[in-house]
């Protein structure tokens, strides 16, 4: 496969990538809207491996931190894996019986494959480039990232896995995946963004363009694990067409030195829908800053957002969400709903709704933060459970957005994290 | 003196909430199979007495006893209590996020009620909709009512206690759940063992729906007056509470 500057670009394309780079070095200094700022300057950049023939082959750690982030490695019950480690993509593959339905790449190959749909239709096009320092350090310093598509009427109902590792102390993964799910298709991606147990620091920057096409329904899971000395700032939009559906599922249960993120979708199309389910653990010194905006444009769009979040030990954590309503025909709603542990975090739930120009938009929120309510553990116990078990089942109730296809590992750190938080909630 | 027979003893109890003597004296034995009423107007101490059969915090015993099956009852913590065999029926149960009216079920059976078994309690009560919802959340009163005797029914307690079973909801609901209330308290099957219930009220409606044995009016913290159930609820619907305790049979 040429590589993207030995294509013959049309003129109209090359002036498009001069705008994005133009733009990118116009903010490569642009602290972001929220969140501690980094110097990028002290990060090196990440390196390249060989490939891989399969995922069996990686070594035992490897394939123990894969797991963590729900990459099954022996594929099954999986229609398509991407594996990046570091820089190099080390292995694509599309199981047999998907063949027709999905493509999975990188983006500097699909970029190199599809150069007129990619930048004309894909690239950079919900993300703005120069939106802050880390969108522009995607777009000048790019280290690879996916590229699925699923196919228009292919409705793959067995998830497709992607797994971006960082195994190097001190450098920045640059990642740019795009997703597409063309019209009447129907695909659930499970991301796992991950680093090797011995990595100290570091920086995952991703960029995450999803296009979601007429009747079209993308189911997208995030698990996040990350260590105490790393920092974290993807950068997420979504594009739904008429009719379409997103689903995005979040979970992060570790430490992390900081991470922000705030991705938007934007329900364009007639009867689009947006829903953000995030599970969030905020624990030692971590300082977290999460949200999700959407935005309401098709008539008959819809929307809900609902996050769970547990802080203990030091950490500080924001939870953020808003909805912007710009038809008159639109519902939507916001549920962040937290639990504090500990003395020394700080838990911030930050709705914000607005109506531009839409006089029937119906917009709302709830959000508390609270204890455990001693009349629910009261309540079971007059059922005949024993105070901790109480405690346990409303903690589980709390954390348990019913994520459809979790896989068994995260399965299990949901199910520590609900002890400890039971154990410190009593 | 003590009643070998008693399921349930309570002697001499006062209780006190926030420093205020609530309960002033209360003396009552419920045996096995019996359904004792407990009438008496806003305020008089109902819902006080049974959160301390119940054992939630802050109800303090400041004298007298409480015994079930001849153990201290007030020794016993919440879940013990419900374990021991006491159900209870809130009249505003708390929601619980998360927490599916299914899985209450099934903690409340200890794990002896199969889904058909849930099914059927469940159809019973006109419940099956709402097995996977999370218990209480956005519940209408009858429907609160209907998982509360649902939990119950799961359950088979050999004691249940009803707060206020009929308020806040409709005639139909009163039927529903007055049948299940007679349906638990005396057994589907003959070879059943009747089991014994306290149906607190103050309107009486419910007992159109279920066959009481010994009825008793709280009144001011203490039990003013006990006769048969529907007796009494024709006194006080003729002469109201306080025209009822002040009756000569009361003053002696």
């Amino acid at each position: 496969m040429p590589a993207l500057g030995e294509i013959l670009l049309t003129e109209p394309q090359r002036a498009r990538l001069a705008e994005i780079r133009a733009a990118a070095e116009a903010a490569a200094r642009t602290p972001a809207a929220y969140g501690p700022d980094i110097d990028l300057d002290a990060l090196g950049e990440v390196g390249t491996h060989d490939r891989v023939a399969c995922l069996a082959s990686l070594g035992r750690q490897m394939r123990e931190v894969a797991a963590g982030v729900g990459m099954d490695t022996s594929e099954e019950g999986r229609s398509g894996s991407y594996f990046q480690l570091d820089r190099t993509p080390i292995y694509e593959r599309v199981a047999a019986a998907f063949d027709d339905a999905i493509e999975i790449m990188s983006t500097e190959e699909a970029l190199a494959r599809y150069p007129d749909e990619m930048i004309e239709r894909w690239w950079w096009r919900v993300v703005p480039p120069g939106k802050d320092k880390y969108t522009a350090l995607v777009a000048l310093k790019q280290t690879e990232g996916y590229f699925i598509r699923v196919k228009a009427g292919s409705k793959v109902d067995t998830p497709v896995q992607a797994c971006l590792l960082v195994s190097e102390s001190d450098v920045s993964q640059n990642v740019h995946n795009v997703i597409v799910v063309e019209d009447g298709a129907e695909a659930h991606v499970i991301t796992g963004c991950t680093i090797h147990p011995e990595v100290r620091g570091g920086l995952h920057a991703g960029i995450s363009e999803f296009y979601i096409g007429k009747g079209a329904k993308l189911t997208f899971t995030m698990i996040h694990n990350w260590a105490e000395g790393f920092l974290v700032r993807p950068r997420t939009a979504i594009d739904i067409d008429e009719d379409g559906t997103y689903v995005n599922n979040y979970v992060m249960l570790r430490p992390v030195r900081s991470i922000q993120a705030f991705p938007v979708a934007r329900c364009r199309g007639a009867r689009s829908r947006a829903v953000f389910n995030s599970i969030v653990y905020g624990i030692a010194d971590s300082y977290i800053d999460l949200g999700s905006e959407t935005v309401l444009e098709g008539p008959g769009s819809r929307s809900e957002a609902v996050a769970r979040t547990v802080s203990r030990d030091r950490s500080t954590v924001y939870s953020r969400g808003r909805l912007v309503g710009r038809t008159n025909e639109c519902k939507a709603h916001l549920d962040c709903r937290g639990i504090v542990l500990s003395e020394e975090s700080v838990q911030w739930a930050i709705p914000d709704l607005a109506s531009e120009g839409a006089p029937g938009a119906e917009l709302s929120h709830e959000a508390a933060i609270s204890p455990i309510a001693e009349e629910e553990v009261y309540y079971l116990m007059s059922r005949g459970v024993p105070r901790d078990e109480a405690v346990s089942m409303i903690t589980r109730g709390f954390l348990d957005l019913e994520i459809p296809g979790l896989p068994a590992p995260l399965r299990r750190q949901i199910d520590e994290a609900i002890a400890v938080t039971a154990e410190q909630g009593m | 003196m003590r009643d070998t027979h008693a399921l349930l003893a309570i002697d001499g109890l006062h209780v006190r909430i926030s420093g205020r003597e609530v309960l002033r004296g209360i003396d009552l034995v419920i045996r096995d199979g019996e359904t004792h009423v407990l009438l008496g107007p806003n305020g008089s101490g109902k819902t006080t007495l049974f959160s301390t059969l119940v054992g939630l915090p802050g109800y303090e015993v400041t004298a007298g006893s409480i015994t079930y099956k001849g153990d201290d009852l007030t020794a016993m913590t919440v879940d013990e209590r419900a374990r021991a065999g006491i159900g209870v029926a809130f009249q505003r149960p708390p929601s619980v996020r998360g927490v599916k009216l299914r899985q209450v079920m099934e903690v409340a059976s200890a794990g002896s009620v199969d889904g058909e078994r849930i099914a059927r309690i469940a159809e019973d009560l006109d419940v099956t909709g709402m097995l996977d919802r999370d218990v209480n959340l956005g519940f209408s009163g009858g429907e609160a009512k209907r998982s509360e005797m649902a939990q119950l029914l799961a359950q088979e307690p050999q004691l249940a206690l009803f707060d206020e079973p009929e308020s806040g909801v409709d005639l139909d609901n009163i039927a529903v759940v007055g049948g299940a209330i007679a349906q638990l308290l005396k057994g589907e099957r003959a070879s059943e063992r009747p089991r014994a219930g306290l149906i607190i009220t103050h309107t009486g409606h419910i007992l159109q729906f279920v066959n009481a044995d010994v009825g008793h009016v709280l009144f001011d913290g203490r039990l003013a007056c006990e006769g048969n159930p529907l007796d009494l609820i024709d006194d006080i619907v003729s002469h109201g509470y306080e025209g009822c305790v002040e009756c000569a049979r009361c003053r002696h």
